[in-house]
């Protein structure tokens, strides 16, 4: 591959490298000039210069919120940003059903649940029933898999039993409390009470939740991790792509649109 | 109030339809008692301690009494047996009665029998007007410092630890917050116990302890007199303990809770004996406190889509009323739950949302209402999302909710920033300021869009009653009617926290309740 030049690039406000970005957060001081000031010392601290407060607001007695607008002499090389290639679209409900007839001849078999002690299924309930999200369908209206959604505080052990029972492809879980990093000691125990199960590196195991990324997934020994913003088509195009490559239908090292990365 | 939509004989139906499925349950209420309900009594009497590794002595004493196999008299009865015994205060009315062998615990001769009863129910009642008391200085301070016209704003507070927690609240009362909800630790509703005293450590909220309530109240209170305003305050009375809350709650004074009929069954999967028991006490203390409560329909439309699933909103609505009405609470204290849930990206949704909350407020004119702000399809751009929530406060103030959840720009991302609440807040008074009345301003047609709507969902949600009225509401939950939740009547967790009441079955408190 031949190296491509270099693409020098700032972010844009209003005009070609101007640089401007705009920042809000809280101090713990009641307003005053002396806050604003101490707010755009903050954003100086920072690497910011043409720092102006647009606006000091008091959000409490104590506490102060500032709209920052200011400019970065930062820059960077978009050249040498490293994402794997797209080479595959990403598949519609019709081709993905039709692909999955097509190259699996079978159903794929999902699970999915909140494990542990989270009850906010609204993360697993997005992308498994039947409605899906934002207009995209859930797993549980794709001919091409039986998806089984078991709900919120499902004990990690009985999601594997159940899964397993039923030879699942793929199991999904969940993850939305992340308070004190509940979900990563939650997401631990799936991983070692899979791999106690003897499925580890055979099912799909996937991690979902708003502070979930692939990365994080990586790390916990997860095979991919789905943040927010991921839709029910997206995991559904995961998992074909990935059982397929488990299958040696698909090299390893095809890449598709929408791949976690 | 824009366009009547809906005859008021059709309304009346919908009511009676109501009161006719509530009917069997309340065979079920009377019949049987719940650990959660027999511990809400040893509470009222003052057992609120706790004993080694942090166990409520009212736990120990109800569990002593069911392993003997005699909690079905009531623990009124065996607190007032404890009290024979020579016991000297409620902490030593429980060790000497669980320290008694099973075959000690036989019937006293008759006029015995009758004199322990009548004695429990002079202490019963002292202990009703102590607690009334209570609630009169929280009514006296709310006269004082009279609370801003609705919607009242909500906000939510959640950091693990009660202490953060009231740094937050304050700041949010300042900013213009009229009701601070202090979220629960997750699962805390699948506990079959309170915790006790104050926590510092939660997971995505706080516990619910009496003392936590204790604590945040007492600085409501002082921010109330400071911004001249009076700042509620509302805790989750919903799980496994919903009347043991209901009571810490009415103690500690607190001004609402979430309590709904059906909520633990469909979203935590609480058996559904156990909750309609549970619920009907709860109600009964809500009521003598004068507690606002919040049903919890609004999860519905998470769940199942908001659009599709608009009239399993409103029936349930009528028989989350119906169970409340039935439990003595008044039209006032009814924050009837629904929220603005329709997918931004159909066409039409704020005629939707509107004809929806119109209906709703057409339906129940005199209850304050609960409106919840956009969850399921809020988006991590921030300034969408601030602009969406927006949408619902001017629905809010339209439909003159009394109760309005903010919707938080952050929604889906994290526990709210400080900031987040403060920008909440600052647009929510902002719309309230600028269309206060435009009710009165648009009549809106009965030819339209949104009345058209209304009826359709109004239709859809007298079918649905008419179905839960022939098939009872045990079989509509088990077909998953209600958010797309099926369960059934023996299964869920607590069902064997549920005994059939003895013959000879005593709880003044209830008697109280029920005189009143």
């Amino acid at each position: 591959m031949v190296k491509p030049s270099k693409q020098i690039i700032r972010p844009y406000g209003d005009r070609r490298d101007d640089g401007v970005v705009q920042l809000s957060f809280t101090l713990p001081v009641p307003l005053s000039e002396k806050a604003k000031e101490a707010a755009a010392v903050f954003a100086k601290k920072m690497g910011f210069s043409d720092v102006k407060v647009a606006a000091a607001e008091r959000a409490a007695d104590n506490y102060t919120f500032f709209v920052v607008y200011a400019r970065s002499g930062m820059y960077l090389d978009y050249a040498e940003i490293d994402v794997p290639e797209v080479i595959v679209k990403k598949m519609s409900f019709d081709d993905l059903n039709a692909f999955i007839k097509e190259k699996v001849g079978r159903r794929i078999v999902v699970f999915g649940a909140c494990t542990g002690t989270d009850t906010h299924t609204v993360g697993i309930d997005a992308i498994l029933n039947m409605k899906g999200y934002a207009g995209d369908y859930g797993l549980e209206r794709y001919p091409g898999f039986e998806a089984y959604n078991l709900g919120s505080q499902v004990p990690n052990e009985d999601l594997i039993k159940k899964a397993l029972a039923k030879n699942a492809d793929a199991i999904l879980v969940s993850q939305v409390v992340t308070q004190r990093d509940v979900h990563k000691d939650n997401s631990r125990q799936f991983i070692d009470a899979a791999k106690a199960a003897g499925i580890h590196g055979k099912v799909q195991l996937l991690l979902g939740g708003p502070r979930v990324d692939h990365k994080l997934a990586l790390e916990l020994g997860f095979d991919a991790g789905f943040g927010p913003g991921t839709k029910p088509s997206d995991v559904a195009n995961y998992i074909v792509h990935a059982l397929l490559k488990k299958e040696g239908k698909e090299p390893h090292g095809m890449h598709y649109q929408g791949e976690p990365t | 109030m824009p366009g009547p939509f809906i005859e008021d004989a059709q309304i009346d139906h919908a009511r009676k339809l109501a009161e006719e499925i509530v009917n069997p349950i309340f065979d079920l209420i009377r019949r049987n008692t719940t650990v959660s309900t027999e511990r809400t009594v040893l509470r009222f009497f003052g057992i609120s301690g706790a004993g080694a590794r942090g166990v409520p002595l009212a736990n120990l004493m109800v569990d002593k009494l069911k392993a003997a196999g005699v909690l079905n008299k009531g623990a009124a009865y065996w607190y007032g047996r404890a009290l024979h015994l020579g016991a000297k205060s409620p902490l030593e009315a429980v060790e000497k009665l669980t320290a008694l062998p099973t075959d000690k615990l036989g019937a006293l001769p008759p006029e015995q029998e009758q004199n322990l009863r009548e004695e429990v129910r002079a202490e019963a009642r002292a202990a009703m007007e102590d607690m009334k008391s209570r609630i009169a200085q929280r009514e006296e301070l709310r006269k004082q410092f009279p609370m801003s016209p609705a919607p009242h704003k909500y906000v939510i507070v959640a950091t693990g630890n009660i202490y953060d927690d009231v740094d937050q609240a304050r700041a949010a009362a300042q900013a213009g917050a009229d009701v601070i909800a202090v979220i629960r630790s997750t699962a805390q509703s699948l506990l079959d116990y309170v915790p006790h005293g104050a926590t510092t450590e939660g997971y995505g909220g706080t516990y619910a302890t009496q003392e936590n309530f204790r604590i945040m109240r007492e600085a409501l209170d002082e921010e109330s007199r400071k911004l001249k305003r009076y700042i509620q305050l509302t805790n989750y009375s919903s799980g496994l303990c919903m009347s043991e809350i209901a009571f810490c709650a009415a103690y500690e004074k607190l001004d609402m809770l979430l309590n709904d009929a059906m909520y633990g069954i469909l979203f935590r999967d609480i058996n559904m004996r156990r909750t309609f028991i549970d619920q009907y006490f709860s109600r009964r203390i809500c009521a003598m406190a004068g507690i606002i409560i919040n049903t919890g329909e609004d999860n519905y439309i998470t769940t199942a889509d908001a659009y599709d699933a608009a009239h399993t909103v409103i029936a349930s609505q009528f028989i989350n009323e119906c169970f409340a009405k039935r439990a003595g609470l008044k039209d006032w204290q009814l924050g009837i739950g629904h929220s603005y849930e329709i997918d931004p990206y159909r066409d039409d949704t704020l005629l939707l949302e509107l004809s929806q909350a119109m209906l709703v407020r057409r339906c129940f004119p005199d209850a304050p209402l609960k409106y919840m702000p956009p969850t399921k399809h809020k988006e991590t751009d921030i300034f969408f999302s601030h602009a969406y929530d927006v949408m619902a406060d001017l629905v809010a103030i339209w439909t003159r909710q009394g109760i309005q959840l903010l919707g938080m720009m952050t929604e889906a991302m994290h526990t709210p920033l400080l900031a987040d609440r403060y920008v909440a807040l600052k647009s929510a008074s902002y719309i309230h300021r600028a269309a206060r009345g435009i009710d009165e301003e648009f009549t809106v047609r009965e030819d339209g869009k949104i009345a058209n709507r209304a009826r359709e969902v109004f239709g859809q949600a007298m079918k649905l009653l008419q179905e839960c009225r022939d098939e009872g509401m045990v079989a509509a939950i088990g077909k998953g009617h209600f958010g797309d939740v099926k369960r059934e009547e023996t299964g869920g967790k607590g069902l064997d926290g549920v005994l059939e009441k003895a013959p000879d079955y005593f709880n003044p408190f209830l008697e109280l309740l029920e005189a009143a």
